[in-house]
């Protein structure tokens, strides 16, 4: 995007990466007192994941431009994910596989 | 002789960008992996363990049920708040050269790599009062997760400040130059290093609830 930029739009930009700043502050400050209420482990967790979420896509979107980024560079981020992801099922079942043979040990004696 | 490489700055056809935004994102990419295994083990560390941290604080016979009760949120938020501050200021660096301002520049690069050393030092103390309470990465799961994540990412927020120094110092040869094509293609180096110098500030947002607040 910053290939085609005019003067005006370096002016506008900055003005909106004031208010990233701002939010990214406030938000900063929501999750650390989240956390210190007192509140169960999943309930948290989901909370602290969403804010930093949010925080996330206002540094991707704004900050690294990529609310208005070519779509090469959006399959390259999707490609990412998708390997990430597949990456995260691999571990599941690995896990799944230890917590099965530790079923499977405790029913019927047998240890692999 | 000088060797012209094709599309530095102006975008292929083929891809709308250029390679250095391309080269730069794929290595971004392999860094969500990087990142992203070690997180996963992060994950699975903490579902297999029987209690986290595991351990009790330095000085307390009762063990932790929480990280922060190892570690100084204080701390983390501070070095939180310093990094988004050096994403802003880096974003802006970038944003001066675009309106043709070296002087400016200069000072919102600067002050990138102040707050990015800042990080580093209130890193260093935070270390140092757990090396001195013997809390080493050996000494349990959640330590070692703890020094490896957050190692891993003072080594990031190391080599963007040599990168980012390096840019503020000896590499603004190219735009004294004067030339258009030499400051279009330093504007774009310095919109490269902001790239990954976001990432690394993108990679402690979820760091730090993760690690020190849950």
């Amino acid at each position: 995007m910053a290939e085609d930029m005019t003067l005006e739009d370096v002016k506008k930009h900055v003005r909106v990466y004031i208010g990233v700043f701002i939010a990214l502050a406030i938000l900063t400050v929501v999750t650390v007192a989240v956390s210190l209420l007192d509140i169960p482990f999943y309930p948290a967790l989901i909370v602290a994941l969403l804010i930093a979420s949010i925080k996330g896509s206002l540094v991707a979107a704004y900050f690294m431009h990529l609310i208005s980024e070519k779509q090469v560079v959006m399959w390259v981020l999707i490609m990412a994910g998708v390997f990430l992801i597949a990456m995260f099922i691999l571990f599941i079942f690995a896990y799944a596989d230890q917590e099965g043979m530790a079923l499977l040990s405790d029913l019927t004696g047998y240890v692999a | 002789m000088e060797v012209l490489i094709p599309y530095e700055v102006t975008p292929r056809r083929d891809t709308g960008v250029n390679n250095a935004k391309l080269g730069i994102w794929l290595f971004l990419a392999s860094e969500v992996m990087l990142f992203g295994g070690l997180f996963a083990a992060y994950v699975f560390l903490r579902m297999g363990a029987e209690a986290w941290p595991g351990m009790a604080p330095y000085g307390s016979d009762v063990m932790a049920t929480r990280a922060d009760q190892i570690l100084s949120v204080p701390l983390a938020t501070l070095n939180t708040m310093i990094l988004i501050a050096s994403s802003v200021t880096m974003v802006m660096a970038w944003a001066s050269l675009k309106m043709d301002s070296l002087s400016k520049y200069k000072l919102y690069m600067g002050l990138t790599i102040l707050l990015a050393l800042g990080f580093l030092v209130v890193k260093g103390f935070e270390y140092g009062d757990k090396f001195a309470h013997h809390f080493v990465p050996g000494t349990n799961n959640f330590l070692g997760v703890y020094f490896v994540l957050t190692g891993l990412h003072a080594i990031h927020v190391t080599g963007g400040i040599i990168v980012n120094a390096w840019f503020w110092g000896p590499g603004t040869k190219m735009w004294k130059r004067g030339t258009p094509r030499d400051k279009a293609h330093f504007a774009n180096r310095i919109e490269v290093a902001g790239l990954y110098w976001h990432f690394v500030d993108l990679v402690w947002i979820f760091l730090f609830p993760t690690i020190y607040l849950i």
